[in-house]
This record gives structure tokens, C-alpha cells and sequence, in this order.
């Protein structure tokens, strides 16, 4: 069992390795190859999830190398939560693209499992260098399944994306080059450890690599002045892609959130809480216009990507508030957030292939297929993302704002929040009224896809489970707060074990 | 030699962003690949300059770093990787949007 933790990488990179063996063979093959490792991946990532919010961190030296020389994968809970919420998410994706978007190319599902790996790998990974390594890996798989199928939208959309994040990897290696050659170390843990004892010079070398991942990680996570990549790239990509890809951004929010609270947290010394100074107003000036941008798009898909870079702000905006509750509010929403906007991306996926022509283009034209069926999910999936109760988005940014009074400063978040929710709801509820009650002409004879829709209420169904048992998931986001604010446990885990763990 | 090598570093990263900043993607890949290098050379010195000595303990009195020379190893494969994609996705905008400006429409059209 003690293997269990490295699983989430070796499965994806097997399966992916094989899938492209498979290449020249039968499609039929590689899909059963493919679907068959993300469903074995779901039990496994949940065992995980419950191994790391139990607590403490457990520690897995890669090759019996103990740390801090080699690299370590450390379990905790935010770890487990964001390799169950991939796990979960990524199954659904790669169902709907069985019914027809992997037939685009050869390559789809090795692509698609190499993508996991680099996600699974980057929330595992104890040590900053290899997490720079699992991002690349991430990186250029997300290429190439963005790029799949071709079409000069996508080709112009990957060109920004690639050149971008390319630009945003030297930055990282840079900042790696500051740490290194300031601390000494690139374990994480050991990092924590050299940074409250810096000062001096010493300390500014580490403020300003400090400063520089944040603008890594900002881009990664669509913050303000770097998000305009992403409405393009997200409403460029295929559907199931950019449903994964609701994923991806989070990556950045993850890494903020370890980064900023191991590293640089509460106890860093000279360097406490170096980040949120400049996060704060960014994250907020995010949210803001994320709302905004959602009522400029002419297509679905871009209304629900500005919707992500939205959520984004939300998250971050927690994340600079640096409280154990708010923290707990933020893995709540991150949940929630990622599972609502992949959500809307695969509906805006069935919508569009019963309009012929006009797709998710938000003008009136045929109604989709299965009007009902389909309105009714959008009209859940809308309900969830915008933050109306019953459901789970409501109960997210009602922990948000109890975990920011307004006494304490939390009044500018309180009004954009709200402002942001309005914003989303006059953009989702214009397009709404336009893709299904503004009918032109009769429904086109394409069939709708049953197994289209019936994946696509698993995801719907599973923010319902998220709101029915928010007091469960909450519980669940306060242990992993509870251990992020502790990072004397985490350090623990890892460099105490040095002895008791090689073999 | 501490000041050749930062000169040598600032330099070509000035290029490499100068180039960034050119809106065709010639120039941009080139500065993407000139910021790589700078970015590696950096990398490098990160463990200090130490010039004619083996990355052994007990070998010698001052030995070298270890470590940058591996994690510049990465970096190079990982960049090398990165910018022959870049350079087929570039060929592939350029026959498909019928330009070589990175947003598909110069202000020549």
C-alpha cells in the first residue's frame, strides 16, 4: 500500500507509453485501453484522498533517496483532493470524447493520459525543480490535445498558448536559479527552512524569485494582466479538452497555495506572506473582469471561459485572505468551480451539435435537440456556477464571505463577489434565452448522441452530491486548511523521515 | 569572469525579449531560443563559478556544483523539445492563416 501514492503517475505514463504502441492498431482498442486507466484511476485517487486528509503527510522517496537530496512525492490533503477531483473529472471528459472527438487523430488518448500524468505528478511532487518538470509535462500535452483536430482557430488560439507558456517556463527556471543559489535546496520542505532564516541580501534574492513564480504560476492561472490567452485557447479547444483544461488553471491556483503557505507563509521570517500584498488586488481586478469579459463573448464557450478566469479571481481572493476558514472556502469552490464550468463546456458542446451550422454562436437560430433535456441542464449547470441556492456555488460563496467580514477588510470582496455573480448570471441567462427560446427554425435531423448526454449528466449530478453533502466536503476542506496552516508538520513528515525511510 | 558571464546573461536576454516583443514568429522563436539560453547559462551559475574542478567531494579542495549541471541538463532537453514544437506549430500557422504575424492578420492585410 505504501506504493499506492506514486500510482497516479505510473498508471498514466504506462497507459499513455502503451496507447502509442497502439497507434496503427483499432480505435475501439485504444479507447477500452484509455477509459479503462481513468477508471482505475478514480479508486485509487480516493483511497489517496482519504490517506491524506487523515493526516500526517506521507512521504514517498522516489528510488530510496532520502530527502532532502532526493526527489520526495508528498501525500497531504490538498494533494489528495486535487488528484481526486482530476481523477473524477477526467473520466467523464474522456467518455464524451469517445463518441467521436478522438477520431480527429491517432494520437488523442496517449495525449490525454500523458496530460494526467503531468497533473497528478504536479500535485504529488515535494520537490520545486521536479515540479517545474511535471508542469512541462502538462504543458505539452495540453498542446497537442489543444491543437488536436487542427483548424486555423486552434492554430491561432495554440500559437499565443505555446509561446506564452514558454516564455512563462524560463521565467520558472529562473526563479528555480534564484532559489537554488540563495537556499541551497529545491526540496520544498527544506526550502520552508531556508527562508526563515534569511535576511539581508539573502532575503531579497529570495523576495524577488518569490515574486517571479507568482507571475509564473498568475499565468498558469489566468490571473489579471496574463489571462488573455485563455478565452481564445478554452473556446478553440474541443469540448471534453476544455473540460479537462477547467483543470488546468487550478494547477496555478494549487501551486499558489502551496507555494505561498509552505514557503512563503505565516512563518517565513522577513518573507511572511510576500505574495499577497500584490495578489490581493490582482485576484480581485480577475473577478471583476472576468464577469465583464463573460458579457462581451459571442459564443458560449467564451462566455464559459471568461466564466473560469472569474473563478479564478474567486479563488485567489481566498487564497490572499491567508485565514485557516478561508482557505477551507477555497478548496470547497475550487471543487465545485472546476466540476460546474466543465459542466457548462460539455453542454455547450450537445447545444452546438443541434444547431447545424451556427453552433455555440449566441444567435438565434434552430433550437438544439432534446430542448428540454438540454435546457434543463444548462439551466443547472448555469444555476451552480453562478451561485444560486440551492446548489453548490451558492453554498461556496457563502463560506467565501463568512471567512472574509467585511470588519476585516472583506468588503471589497463582498461587492465584487456579488457583483461577479450578477455579471454571470446576465451573461449565462442572455445566452441562455437566446440558445433555446429563440427558435428560427425546426430542429435539424442530426440524432442527438444518448451517450453524449447521459455522460454529460454525470457531472451535473455529481455538483447535486457536492451540494447535498456540502457539510462533508466542507469538514474535508478544514482538515486540508488545518494542515496548509501548519507547515511544521509537512517539514516534519519530510525531513524527519529521512532516517526511518530508506531502504 | 563573474562579470563577463552576467554581461554575457543580460545581453542575451535583452535580445531574446527584444525579439519576443516582434510580432512575426520567426523573430519570436528566435527569441524564445535566445532567452532559453540565457535562462540555462543562469541556471548554471547558480552554484557558483568554480572553473577547472570535478563535481566530487574528496577530489578536490573546492569541488563544483553537481546539481545545476543536472537540472541544466533538464532544462536543455525539456527547452530543445519545447522549441521544435514551437517551430512546426509556426510552419503550420504560417501555410494556415496565410501569415507569419503571431495573430494570424498583419497590418499589411
Amino acid at each position: 500500500m505504501e506504493h499506492l501514492i506514486i500510482l497516479p503517475v505510473l498508471l498514466p505514463l504506462f497507459t499513455g507509453v502503451a496507447l502509442l504502441l497502439l497507434a496503427r492498431g483499432s480505435r475501439s482498442l485504444r479507447r477500452w485501453v484509455s477509459v479503462l486507466a481513468a477508471t482505475v484511476l478514480v479508486p485509487i485517487t480516493l483511497a489517496l484522498l482519504l490517506q491524506g486528509l487523515e493526516g500526517p503527510a506521507r512521504v514517498y522517496a522516489l528510488g530510496g533517496w532520502s530527502p532532502p537530496f532526493g526527489i520526495v512525492l508528498v501525500l497531504d490533503g490538498l494533494a489528495g483532493v486535487m488528484l481526486a477531483l482530476t481523477a473524477v473529472l477526467a473520466l467523464p471528459a474522456l467518455l464524451y470524447a469517445c463518441r467521436g472527438d478522438d477520431a480527429r487523430g491517432p494520437n488523442f488518448h496517449a495525449l490525454f493520459q500523458f496530460q494526467l500524468m503531468g497533473l497528478n505528478g504536479a500535485f504529488l511532487t515535494g520537490d520545486i525543480f521536479n515540479l517545474f518538470v511535471f508542469f512541462e509535462v502538462l504543458l505539452i500535452a495540453s498542446y497537442g490535445l489543444l491543437l488536436h483536430g487542427g483548424g486555423s482557430r486552434r492554430t491561432r488560439a495554440g500559437l499565443h498558448y505555446v509561446v506564452l507558456n514558454l516564455v512563462g517556463s524560463s521565467l520558472f527556471l529562473l526563479a528555480l536559479g534564484l532559489l537554488y543559489g540563495t537556499a541551497g535546496t529545491l526540496n520544498m520542505a527544506d526550502l520552508a527552512l531556508a527562508v526563515r532564516e534569511a535576511s539581508g541580501d539573502e532575503a531579497v534574492l529570495l523576495r524577488a524569485a518569490a515574486l517571479v513564480l507568482l507571475v509564473v504560476f498568475g499565468l498558469k492561472a489566468a490571473l489579471l494582466p496574463l489571462y488573455f490567452w485563455l478565452p481564445a485557447a478554452y473556446s478553440a479547444a474541443s469540448a471534453p479538452v476544455a473540460a479537462l483544461f477547467a483543470v488546468m488553471t487550478k494547477v496555478g491556483v494549487y501551486a499558489i497555495l502551496r507555494v505561498y503557505s509552505l514557503i512563503f507563509g505565516a512563518q517565513a521570517g522577513e518573507l511572511a506572506h510576500v505574495a499577497i500584498p500584490w495578489l490581493w488586488p490582482v485576484a480581485l481586478a480577475t473577478l471583476l473582469l472576468g464577469g465583464l469579459g463573460a458579457l462581451t463573448a459571442l459564443r458560449l464557450s467564451a462566455t464559459v471561459a471568461w466564466l473560469v478566469i472569474m473563478s479564478v479571481g474567486t479563488l485567489l481572493a481566498g487564497v490572499s485572505l491567508a485565514t485557516a476558514a478561508a482557505t477551507a472556502a477555497v478548496i470547497y469552490y475550487l471543487v465545485h468551480s472546476t466540476l460546474a464550468v466543465a459542466a457548462l463546456f460539455l453542454i455547450a458542446d450537445l447545444v452546438a451539435h443541434g444547431r447545424g451550422d451556427k453552433g455555440d454562436r449566441l444567435t438565434a437560430g434552430s433550437p438544439p435537440h432534446h430542448r428540454m433535456m438540454v435546457g434543463a441542464l444548462y439551466l443547472l449547470g448555469a444555476m451552480a456556477l453562478v451561485g444560486l441556492p440551492p446548489l453548490s456555488g451558492f453554498v461556496g460563496k457563502v463560506a467565501l464571505m463568512q471567512a472574509a467580514p467585511p470588519a476585516a477588510g472583506g468588503g471589497a470582496f463582498w461587492v465584487l463577489l456579488l457583483l461577479g455573480g450578477f455579471f454571470a448570471l446576465i451573461a449565462l441567462s442572455r445566452a441562455g434565452s437566446t440558445l433555446f427560446w429563440r427558435p428560427q427554425h425546426q430542429p435539424s435531423n442530426e440524432p442527438m448522441d444518448p451517450l453524449r448526454l447521459g455522460v454529460t449528466l454525470i457531472l451535473p449530478a455529481l455538483m447535486v452530491a457536492l451540494s447535498a453533502w456540502a457539510d462533508t466536503v466542507l469538514r474535508a476542506g478544514e482538515r486540508v486548511a488545518a494542515q496548509l496552516h501548519a507547515p511544521d508538520r509537512y517539514i516534519e513528515a519530510v525531513l524527519g523521515s529521512a532516517e526511518g525511510r530508506t531502504k | 569572469m563573474e562579470l563577463l558571464l552576467a554581461v554575457m546573461i543580460g545581453t542575451l536576454t535583452a535580445t531574446g525579449v527584444y525579439l519576443l516583443l516582434r510580432a512575426r514568429t520567426f523573430p519570436v522563436v528566435m527569441g524564445l531560443t535566445l532567452l532559453g539560453y540565457a535562462v540555462n547559462l543562469f541556471l548554471f551559475v547558480s552554484g557558483r563559478l568554480v572553473v577547472g574542478e570535478p563535481p566530487v567531494i574528496g577530489a578536490s579542495e573546492n569541488p563544483s556544483d553537481p546539481l545545476p549541471q543536472a537540472l541544466v541538463l533538464t532544462a536543455i532537453v525539456i527547452g530543445f523539445g519545447m522549441i521544435a514544437f514551437v517551430v512546426v506549430l509556426a510552419l503550420r500557422a504560417r501555410g494556415e492563416l496565410h501569415s507569419d504575424h503571431v495573430d494570424g492578420h498583419g497590418e499589411d492585410h
